[in-house]
């Protein structure tokens, strides 16, 4: 076990290593080098100079590559061209409100769709199965920040459910533990101030749950029919056993094996999804930084450190998804 | 012994005849035949079907120039109105005064010409990466696999955000090279699982323990087999290409040509800009993303139905 | 009194929309105690008699008729609930592929003990004390360390033998076999046939064993019915079948078993074409087209199955002569 989590993790570093080293290359190699596209076209060629040596662009490449791996690897991207500040403090700042997205949504996600997905499959060919259906196959085919629009029109404009915008109401008066509002209002009794935060929750969630809860529906379903057609699900019929057992010992647990892939798989591409719900609920977390730091002109230290995080997230989702695999299936040894 | 009548006799050879009909069919066209009896795939195939003719003949379709901007619709256009319906423009106007119903015909256009492109761009990157990884093996095979890996490492959409972002400026191709790069590891890897797969499987070894030549295994019996599995992929590949297309254009990273017709373009941005104008501007493109996207979703499934060998009855 | 009366079973898949009878008007008795075999080839109908008995045929697409007696009770139409109050209890099956007839994820004690908890009210742990003596009795080694293991961790030979000791948990009185043996290698074969012939007679559990290989029958069945597309073509005790067989099926089957006694050399015996030449029985005898022995009154009208005096029963017009030898 512990060598291949250490195998996975060298892995995992030369990924990395490998993803940092090409944007690094990339950016070079651009027509006019990254200071033009910094600066654009209006650069006087003074300005030009200053911020070359500023970032140590004079030096040779191979220098720059050096310093660019050393500051990686401490975890010091430099300081954010848009705002000055360090990358790590933005980055910080709105690490917690996409955290509270993405595990909202997974929530949804899962709670909703490991349910419906067995529904369908026990009710396979019927009403509810085909209504099913045709809900996932629309759910994947939707631009979900149209969705978010249409969700956000209907239930704030037309009637007024759910707050069009923001994580809490302005002036509500609410202390910053965690980050994650509303754990923060139960952690210190500011409970109107978590309900506040749980009411503007609703819609992004749902909105980045779309994409997730529909694959995690279909998973699910055509899981669970596979299982039901096998021959041990025969056998437990053949002992006798009452349903409920049938159902949660020997279909359920087979049946949810690929279903916690499909989960890791769909909880790392999240802050994809969010990039498009947060700008649409204007929400301010990762997502909204990704869309401020490619909009105009770019945030390159910032985009760069936000690409890193993605795919330590991405890769360690998918590693510790391997590792419950073989808690949960006996017949993968890791 | 055999003292069978005649007309008996017959009637014997008759059924037997029938019911030998079955057998001999070849893999193809046996194919074709479930796929034609395969709801799902001629749903999928009707809904492309009709928006291909429409992307076709959408000059002779469309009833005016989707770029030309009319004066009897930008003299009613204000802040916050955009002229509805009127004789001779049946969805009235977008945003500058040009006929939105044109517009959503070349529509059609535009936006298969993008998910084709990136798809095709795609799948042949892809199937040449696999292809070469799967045919060398060996360290070749190693450094393509972990190149794979690297663009992997994100999600398919951040890649794509990535990839135009690190573009100097985006135009109609940085989108569909961002969105074409994005499925380049897919395909590469699905053709050389697939490849490989079939390098062991029974029915390779058959023939080569037959001593049929490798070249004949490789374009008979390994190709048209991993073939299959590309071309559905493909297929539900177009759906995600246009959606992600469409994000694309939604976060400013889209084609910034303003005569562009293209739906992700005209959803992403106008569609979202006047929603609560004229939530028609987003109604429109958004339903035609999603049929075409609903169309070769359906498509994709109704294939990867009818061409598992499992389903062969 | 029989223990299991089998009368006139029929089953109708419908399958895109066209309805396919693959048991069509089956009849048969077991006695408590006997051991009896419904064998033919694969697509007979055999495997969807047995199913149909326990009521493990899926509700949807097939059409069950006839009636299924055992102690008096009509299986086919017990409610659910009383049906599962039988199975495992009264009726226990064996199945064709041990692996894939074992759950993969749940540890082989809990797979023998969920059968003694449902049946006997047992309690968890005085369940697994009682799965470990089964595992031992069906000649498992080791069968507390088995009870922990995993169904992939075990020998085909060792699944079977524990999916025998699941099916006979409870002490059933009945115990359906459905091919036990064709997944496993010969020389396993013998021996998990050995230990069922054992235990069946040391509880004197009756047996239905169902098998397309006619030698498994020879060493195990007091009676044999051998079934052809679907129908009971001819029923006899064991030896008189190997004995003296009349139907050409059966004698074509028969002598396509490959012998050590006699014909060194010789070509062994085929019967010509395969199920698919079969035709309608309301038009004849399904087998006539493959029949060496076929006539007129094969064709045109149901061949009936007609009692034979020495007390089994035949569906055939032109039987083999009894004098044959073999």
């Amino acid at each position: 076990m512990l060598k291949v989590v250490s195998r996975r993790l060298i892995q995992l570093f030369i990924t990395l290593l490998a993803l940092m080293t090409l944007i690094f290359f990339w950016l070079r190699s651009l027509p006019g080098g990254p200071v033009d596209a910094l600066l654009g076209e209006r650069a006087t060629p003074e300005t030009r100079e200053r911020l070359i040596r500023a970032l140590g662009y004079d030096e040779p490449i191979w220098v720059q590559y050096g310093h660019f791996l050393k500051n990686v690897v401490t975890g010091n991207f430099g300081n954010s061209i848009r705002t000055g500040e360090p990358v790590m403090d933005v980055i910080g700042r709105s690490f917690p409100a996409t955290v509270e997205l993405a595990v909202a949504a997974m929530i949804i996600a899962i709670g909703l769709g490991v349910p419906l997905g067995y529904l369908a499959a026990r009710h396979r060919g019927r009403a509810l199965d085909n209504a099913t259906i045709i809900l996932t196959l629309v759910g994947i085919s939707i631009p979900i920040f149209f969705l978010g629009y249409l969700l956000k029109d209907w239930l704030t404009q037309s009637v007024h459910v759910f707050p069009p915008s923001g994580r809490i109401s302005t002036g509500m008066d609410n202390t910053d533990v965690t980050g994650l509002f509303v754990l923060d209002g139960l952690l210190t009794r500011e409970f109107d101030a978590s309900a506040d935060a749980l009411w503007h929750l609703v819609l992004p969630a749902f909105t980045l749950a779309t994409i997730p809860l529909a694959i995690i529906i279909r998973i699910t379903r055509a899981s669970v029919l596979d299982v039901l057609d096998a021959d041990y699900i025969r056998t437990a019929e053949a002992k006798g056993l009452r349903n409920p057992t049938v159902r949660k010992r020997h279909v359920l647990r087979n049946a949810l094996l690929p279903v916690v892939t499909i989960i890791g798989l769909q909880t790392g591409a999240l802050l994809a999804g969010a990039v498009l719900t947060e700008k649409v609920y204007n929400w301010g977390g990762l997502g909204t930084l990704i869309t401020d730091s490619i909009s105009g002109s770019r945030d390159y230290p910032v985009l760069q450190a936000l690409i890193l995080l993605a795919a330590v997230v991405f890769i360690v989702v998918n590693l510790v998804v391997d590792l419950s695999y073989a808690v949960i299936d006996p017949r993968v040894r890791v | 012994m055999n003292k069978l009548a005649e007309h008996k006799r017959q009637r014997i050879d008759e059924l037997t005849a029938r019911t030998a009909e079955g057998g001999g069919v070849s893999l193809f066209r046996d194919a074709g035949r479930r796929l034609l009896r395969n709801p799902t795939a001629i749903v999928g195939a009707t809904i492309i079907l009709l928006f291909l003719v429409i992307a076709i003949f959408a000059p002779l379709v469309a009833p005016h120039d989707p770029v030309q901007r009319f004066p009897e619709l930008t003299k009613d256009l204000t802040v916050d109105t955009i002229p509805g319906p009127t004789a001779g423009h049946p969805f009235g106007s977008d945003p500058l005064g040009r006929d939105f119903m044109s517009r959503m015909i070349y529509g059609a256009r535009q936006t298969m010409f993008v998910g084709v492109l990136a798809t095709t761009i795609g799948l042949l990157l892809g199937v040449l990466l696999g292809g070469v990884a799967g045919a060398a093996g060996g360290w070749i095979d190693v450094v393509i696999m972990r190149f794979t890996d690297v663009m992997l490492a994100l999600p398919s959409l951040l890649l794509a955000i990535t990839l135009v972002a690190l573009a100097s400026q985006s135009t109609q191709w940085t989108v569909i090279m961002a969105v074409a790069i994005v499925n380049v590891p897919i395909f590469a890897r699905l053709l050389r699982g697939s490849m490989l797969a079939q390098r062991e499987s029974d029915h390779v070894l058959a023939a080569r323990a037959l001593g049929v030549k490798r070249r004949h295994i490789v374009t008979r019996h390994m190709l048209p087999n991993s073939l299959t599995a590309v071309i559905v992929q493909a297929t539900l590949t177009f759906a995600v290409a246009i959606l992600d297309a469409a994000a694309l254009s939604f976060l400013g990273l889209g084609d910034p040509d303003i005569n562009r017709a293209e739906w992700g373009l005209m959803l992403g941005v106008d569609g979202v800009r006047y929603f609560e104008v004229r939530p028609e501007l987003a109604y429109f493109p958004a339903l035609a993303i999603i049929l075409v996207a609903l169309g070769f979703t359906l498509l994709g499934e109704g294939m990867r139905e009818a061409l598992d060998p499992k389903n062969r009855r | 009194m029989p223990l299991l009366d089998v009368r006139d079973l029929s089953v109708v898949f419908r399958r895109d929309g066209t309805p396919f009878t693959a048991v069509d008007g089956v009849s048969f008795t077991v006695e408590p105690g006997q051991a009896v075999g419904l064998v033919g080839e694969s697509g007979c109908g055999k495997s969807v008699t047995s199913l149909a008995i326990m009521g493990l045929l899926p509700r949807r697409g097939n059409k069950v008729g006839g009636e299924v007696l055992f102690d008096d009770a009509d299986l086919l139409k017990l409610r659910p609930q009383e049906l599962r109050d039988r199975r495992g209890r009264d009726i226990g099956m064996i199945f064709q592929d041990p692996l894939s007839s074992l759950n993969p994820v749940i540890p082989l004690g809990l797979q023998v003990a969920e059968v003694l908890e449902r049946h006997q009210g047992k309690r968890r742990q005085e369940a697994l004390r009682e799965a470990r003596k089964l595992l031992d009795a069906v000649g498992i080694p080791d069968p507390a360390r088995r009870l922990k293991e995993f169904p992939h961790q075990l020998s085909g030979g060792m699944r079977q033998r524990a999916l025998i000791a699941i099916a006979l948990a409870c002490k059933p009185r009945l115990l359906i076999a459905d091919e036990p043996t064709t997944a496993l290698d010969v020389t396993i074969q013998a021996q998990i046939l050995t230990l069922l012939k054992e235990l069946v007679e040391d509880s004197g559990t009756a047996l239905i064993m169902i098998t397309h290989d006619l030698g498994v029958v020879a060493g195990l069945c007091d009676t044999v019915n051998v079934l052809y597309a679907g129908k009971v073509v001819e029923r006899a005790a064991r030896h008189d079948l190997f004995g003296a067989p009349r139907h050409p099926y059966t004698h074509g089957l028969l002598q396509s078993v490959p012998r050590l006694d006699v014909d060194r050399g010789g070509r062994l015996h085929q019967i010509r074409g395969s199920v698919n030449d079969n035709i309608p029985w309301p038009e004849g005898c399904a087998f006539a087209p493959r029949c060496d022995r076929v006539n007129d009154a094969c064709v045109g009208e149901t061949v009936p199955l007609e009692p034979t005096f020495r007390g089994g029963a035949l569906r055939c017009t032109n039987p083999v002569p009894q004098e044959v030898p073999v």
